[in-house]
C-alpha cells in the first residue's frame, strides 16, 4: 500500500513532464483520426520535422534566454536579416556556400554581442532592447536585400534546409540503412545512460524514481525513436536537420544539466541576487547567451533560407513568438530559473503538430492563432494550478 | 473617567513556532509621546501591526479600546478611519508622484468622479504648513530628501484626521537636523492634541521628547517607565532591553587564536543611492586565525554594510578603505576576487539574498564552488550528491534528500545550507550576518557549534548580530558600531550587555573633551 502511495505522490511530482508528454501524444492521435490516417504518414512525419526544425532550434536558445528570466523578442528579425546575408554573399558578393554559412554565423554572434551588451553590460531589459532589435534587424534585412528576393541558392546550401542523408541501400532496400543504423544506435545510447544514471544514483541513494516506472519510460521513449526511424526510413530517410536539431538538442541538454555554465544560468534566473553574492559573474553569463542566442537564431536563419531556397524581407515574422509559446508550454517559468531544453522541444512540437494537423484539415489560419493561444493559455495555466497547489515548485 | 486614548490589554500573537507577543499590555495616555524600545526582534513592531489592523482581529489574542470603545481592526483602512496611523519605517511614498498626489493618494479630493487639483494642492499646501514644510505641493518625491519624505507622510497622517500617530523608527533613515526638526514636530503636534507612539532606538531621542517609554523584551511587557516623575537614565532603559539570564544556551568553547587573518583600514562606504550619506565612516576592524569576532549595531547602523562592501563591493558607492590578508593588501572589489582570497559571506536575508530556493540543497551547497567538482567545464553530478550528501549529515540539515527544495526547508535547515555552501568554498574567514534570525532555540545551538569548530579549524570567524546576549556568549571580541562608526573594541572579559548597548547607542566621547 504504502509503496503504491509513493509511487502515485512520485507520479504526482512529475505531473508536469508527464502532462507534456500526454498532451502531445493525445495531439497526434487526434490528428490521426481526425486526418484519417495522414498524420502520421512517413511523408508528413518527415515533412513535420523539416518545416519546423527553425522554430524547435530557436526553441533551444529560447529557453536558455528564459530560464535566466530574460527574453529575445528579435529572433524573428535576425532569421531575415542572416538569410539576407546569406543572400547576399552568394548570390552578390560569390562567397562560396560553406563560407557564406560560417560567416552568417558569425554575423549572429555579432548580432548577439550588439544586445547583450546592452542588456548585461549596460542593464537595459532584454524586453526592450531586443523589441528595438526586432526593429532594428528587420529594418537591416529590407535595406540588404532592398525590398527584393533573393533566389535561388546552390544545391549544396539548399541541401541544409530540405537535403536527405545519402541513402545507403542505393533506393532499392524497403527501409533505408543508414537512418536505421542511427535510430538503433541513439536507442541503444539512451537505453545505456538510463540504466547507467539510475545505477549511480542508486549507490548514491538519491534515486526515488520507482523501478516500474523508470522501466516503462525507457520503454516508452525507446519505442517513440524506433517508430519515428521506421517512418522516416520507409520515406527517404534522415532529414539533414534533424542531425543538426538532434545534436543541438543533446548538446545544450547536457550544458543545462550538467556543465557549469548551464549551473550559472538556472542560479541567476533562480535568483539573481543569491548568484551574484556567490561570485557568479552574472554579467558574463548573461551576455553569452544573448551571443549563443545569436548564433542559434542564424543557424536558424540558413535553415529556413535553405528550405525557401529564397532570401525574403518578410521572413521569419512571428517565429519569436511561435519560440517563445514552444518554451511556456515546456514547462518554463515566467520569472526565470525552471525550464528545460527538452521541455522546450516537446513544447514545440505541440506547436508543430496543431500547425500541421490544422493545415492539413484545412482550418483557416485565424483558427490556427486562435487555437495555438488558447493551448499556451492552458499549458500555463495548469502550471499555475500545479504549483499553487502542491505549493512548491 | 480614564485619560487613556489607547488600551492594549493581554495581546498574545503567535506566528507557526514562535510566540512573537505574550500577554501584552500598553497603556498610552491622551496627548502623551509614548515611546517603546526593546532589542531587535523584541516584538515592538508586531505589536502596532496588531494596532494598526495589518494583523486583523482574529489573528491574535486580547482585546483593545480606542476611545473608550473595543475596537477590531479588520485592516488598515479600518483603523486610519477610527484616526490610528501608522508610518513605517520604510517610507511607502510613491516617488514619481507629487507630494499633494502622495498625500492625499487613496483619499483622492474629488468632485463628481475626477480630481479636483485646485483643491488637493491648495489642501496639501495647509498640511505642508502643519509640518513645518514649505515645499510646493506639486514638487515630485523623489525630488526631495528623505527627511522631507518623512514630514510628507506625517502630512498625509494628518489628512487623514490622526488621533494616534504611530512612528516606526521615524529617523532611522536621518541626519541630525532632520532628526531634530521632525522632533520639534512631533512635540508641536503633541500640543495640537495628537497622541503620538514612537518606536526608537534612540534613547537619547525617547529622553527628549517622550512622556512614557514601554520596554518590550522577547515579546514580553517588562515595565512602563513614566519619563517625568522617575529618574529615568539611559542606562536604566538598556537594563531594561538587555537585562536576561545568559544560562547555558552557548556551547562551551576554548578559543585558540594565531596569527592575524584579515585586517580592513579606513573603511568608508556612501550610500548606493544616496551619494551624500556616508554608510560606513573610517572603520577599522580586524580578525585572527580561530577568532570569533562579533559586530553589534543597532538596525540600520551599518554593520551589514560594512560587511557586504567589504565582500566584493556588494554594497554602496564610492568606496574607500583597504583590506590586507595574512598581512598582504589584497583586491576584494568583486566577489569572485573575495572568494579566490578566502572570504564568505553569509547574508542576513537567506530567502533574497542567500538561496535559490526553487532549487534543490545540492545545487545550492555546490554553486560557489562548481569548479571543485567538475573537469573542463562540465560539472560530476554523482560527486555533487556525495559532497551535498557529507554536509547533510555532519550539519544535520533535516531533509528528505539532498534533492529536496531549498524553499521547503525550514529556517535553521536553510540556514545550514548557507553555511555548507560556504564552508564546502573552504574561506579562510566568514562573516556570517544574522546567522541565527529566525531559528527556533535548538536549532541555534547547533549554529553556534558550528561556528565555534569553525574557528577551531583555524578560520577567522566574523559574527554580526543584533542579539547582544549571543555575541556575549559566544564571541572573543566585540566591536561596536554606530552610525555607521565603530565606536568600541571590547574584549570578552569586558563584554556587558550595558556596556554594549551604551555603545551601540551613543557616540564615542567626543577625544578632544
Amino acid at each position: 500500500m504504502s509503496a503504491f502511495r509513493s509511487a502515485v505522490n512520485y507520479l504526482g511530482s512529475q505531473l508536469r513532464q508527464v502532462g507534456l508528454i500526454i498532451a502531445l501524444l493525445a495531439i497526434t492521435i487526434f490528428f490521426q483520426i481526425a486526418t484519417s490516417g495522414i498524420t502520421l504518414k512517413p511523408i508528413n512525419v518527415s515533412n513535420l520535422i523539416v518545416q519546423n526544425s527553425y522554430i524547435l532550434i530557436l526553441a533551444v536558445g529560447m529557453v536558455m534566454v528564459i530560464i535566466a528570466g530574460h527574453i529575445d523578442l528579435s529572433v524573428g528579425s535576425v532569421v531575415a536579416f542572416v538569410g539576407a546575408m546569406a543572400g547576399v554573399m552568394i548570390t552578390q558578393w560569390n562567397i562560396p556556400w560553406w563560407a557564406a554559412i560560417v560567416l552568417c554565423l558569425g554575423v549572429g554572434a555579432l548580432v548577439g554581442v550588439w544586445q547583450g551588451f546592452w542588456i548585461a553590460y549596460f542593464g537595459i531589459p532584454a524586453f526592450i532592447v531586443t523589441l528595438a532589435g526586432m526593429l532594428t534587424f528587420r529594418g537591416l534585412t529590407q535595406i540588404a536585400l532592398q525590398n527584393q528576393q533573393i533566389s535561388p541558392f546552390p544545391d549544396e546550401f539548399r541541401a541544409l534546409g530540405s537535403g536527405f542523408l545519402p541513402d545507403l541501400g542505393g533506393g532499392t532496400t524497403l527501409l533505408e540503412p543508414l537512418t536505421m543504423g542511427i535510430g538503433l544506435l541513439a536507442t541503444a545510447l539512451l537505453v545505456a545512460q538510463g540504466i547507467r544514471s539510475r545505477l549511480a544514483r542508486k549507490k548514491y541513494d538519491v534515486e526515488d524514481e520507482p523501478f516500474a516506472w523508470f522501466i516503462l519510460k525507457l520503454v516508452f521513449t525507446a519505442g517513440i525513436i524506433l517508430f519515428i526511424t521506421y517512418l522516416l526510413a520507409s520515406y527517404r530517410g534522415t532529414p539533414i536537420v534533424l542531425v543538426v536539431l538532434g545534436l543541438l538538442t543533446v548538446v545544450y541538454a547536457a550544458v543545462m544539466a550538467n556543465s557549469v555554465f548551464g549551473r550559472h544560468v538556472y542560479a541567476i534566473g533562480g535568483n539573481l541576487n543569491a548568484a551574484a553574492l556567490s561570485g557568479i559573474k552574472t554579467k558574463r553569463v548573461t551576455f553569452m547567451l544573448f551571443v549563443n542566442m545569436g548564433v542559434i537564431s542564424a543557424l536558424a536563419g540558413l535553415i529556413f533560407t535553405a528550405q525557401l531556397n529564397l532570401a525574403n524581407p518578410k521572413a521569419g515574422d512571428g517565429f519569436e513568438l511561435d519560440a517563445i509559446a514552444a518554451v511556456f508550454i515546456g514547462g518554463a517559468a515566467v520569472t526565470g530559473g525552471i525550464g528545460t531544453v527538452t521541455g522546450a522541444i516537446i513544447g514545440g512540437l505541440i506547436i508543430g503538430l496543431l500547425n500541421n494537423g490544422m493545415s492539413i484539415l484545412g482550418v483557416g489560419t485565424e483558427y490556427q492563432q486562435l487555437i495555438k493561444g488558447l493551448v499556451l493559455l492552458a499549458a500555463v495555466a495548469f502550471d499555475v494550478y500545479n504549483k499553487r497547489r502542491s505549493g512548491g515548485r | 473617567m480614564t485619560t487613556n486614548i489607547l488600551e492594549m490589554r493581554s495581546i498574545t500573537k503567535t506566528f507557526p513556532g514562535v510566540k512573537a507577543l505574550q500577554d501584552v499590555s500598553l497603556a498610552v495616555q491622551r496627548g502623551h509621546i509614548h515611546a517603546i524600545c526593546g532589542e531587535n526582534g523584541a516584538g515592538k513592531s508586531t505589536l502596532m501591526k496588531v494596532l494598526s489592523g495589518v494583523y486583523p482581529a482574529g489573528t491574535y489574542d486580547g482585546e483593545i479600546v480606542f476611545e473608550n470603545e473595543t475596537v477590531a481592526f479588520k485592516s488598515i483602512n479600518e483603523s486610519e478611519a477610527t484616526g490610528v496611523v501608522i508610518i513605517h519605517q520604510e517610507l511607502a511614498l510613491s516617488p514619481f508622484l507629487s507630494i499633494a498626489e502622495n498625500i492625499f493618494l487613496g483619499n483622492e479630493q474629488q468632485s463628481n468622479g475626477w480630481i479636483d487639483w485646485n483643491k488637493t494642492n491648495l489642501e496639501a499646501a495647509k498640511l505642508l504648513a502643519r509640518v513645518g514644510l514649505r515645499d510646493n505641493p506639486i514638487t515630485k518625491v523623489r525630488d526631495i530628501g528623505v527627511g522631507k519624505q518623512q514630514l510628507v507622510e506625517i502630512a498625509k497622517a494628518l489628512s487623514k484626521e490622526v488621533k494616534l500617530l504611530i512612528l516606526d523608527e521615524p529617523t532611522a533613515a536621518l541626519n541630525d537636523e532632520d532628526s531634530a526638526h521632525l522632533l520639534d514636530l512631533m512635540k508641536h503636534l503633541k500640543g495640537q492634541g495628537i497622541t503620538s507612539i514612537m518606536i526608537s532606538h534612540k534613547l537619547n531621542e525617547i529622553k527628549a521628547v517622550a512622556d512614557e517609554v514601554t520596554i518590550i523584551r522577547d515579546g514580553k511587557l517588562i515595565e512602563t517607565l513614566d519619563m517625568h516623575t522617575d529618574e529615568i537614565s539611559e542606562e536604566r532603559i538598556i537594563k531594561g532591553m538587555v537585562g536576561r539570564d545568559l544560562g547555558s544556551r552557548y556551547p562551551d568553547h576554548t578559543p585558540h587564536i594565531g596569527e592575524e587573518l584579515l585586517r580592513v583600514e579606513d573603511w568608508n562606504v556612501y550610500h548606493p543611492l544616496d551619494h551624500q550619506r556616508k554608510v560606513v565612516k573610517d572603520a577599522n576592524i580586524s580578525v585572527r586565525a580561530g577568532e570569533i569576532v562579533g559586530i553589534a549595531g543597532l538596525m540600520g547602523a551599518g554593520r551589514t554594510e560594512l560587511a557586504m562592501s567589504v565582500f566584493g563591493h556588494s554594497y554602496g558607492h564610492n568606496i574607500s578603505g583597504k583590506v590586507y590578508k595574512n598581512g598582504a593588501l589584497v583586491d576584494t572589489s568583486t566577489v569572485a576576487a573575495a572568494i579566490d582570497h578566502g572570504l564568505a559571506y553569509a547574508t542576513e536575508d537567506r530567502k533574497r539574498y542567500g538561496l535559490n530556493l526553487i532549487e534543490d540543497i545540492k545545487r545550492n551547497i555546490s554553486l560557489v564552488s562548481l569548479h571543485k567538482i567538475s573537469k573542463r567545464g562540465w560539472v560530476d553530478s554523482n560527486q555533487e550528491i556525495v559532497v551535498a550528501e557529507g554536509y547533510r549529515k555532519s550539519m544535520n540539515i533535516k531533509a528528505p534528500s539532498v534533492e529536496a527544495l531549498a524553499g521547503k526547508l525550514s529556517g535553521g535547515n536553510q540556514q545550514k545550507v548557507v553555511l555548507s555552501k560556504w564552508m564546502f568554498s573552504d574561506p579562510d574567514v566568514l562573516i556570517l550576518d544574522e546567522p541565527t534570525r529566525g531559528i527556533d532555540v535548538g536549532a541555534k545551538y547547533e549554529i553556534y557549534g558550528i561556528i565555534n569548530k569553525l574557528a577551531d579549524d583555524g578560520k577567522g570567524v566574523i559574527v554580526i548580530s543584533s542579539e547582544l546576549p549571543e555575541l556575549i556568549g559566544i564571541c572573543d571580541r566585540i566591536y561596536t558600531i554606530f552610525e555607521g562608526r565603530i565606536t568600541a573594541d571590547v574584549p570578552r572579559g569586558q563584554a556587558t550587555a550595558e556596556y554594549l548597548m551604551q555603545n551601540m547607542t551613543q557616540e564615542r566621547e567626543k577625544d578632544n573633551r
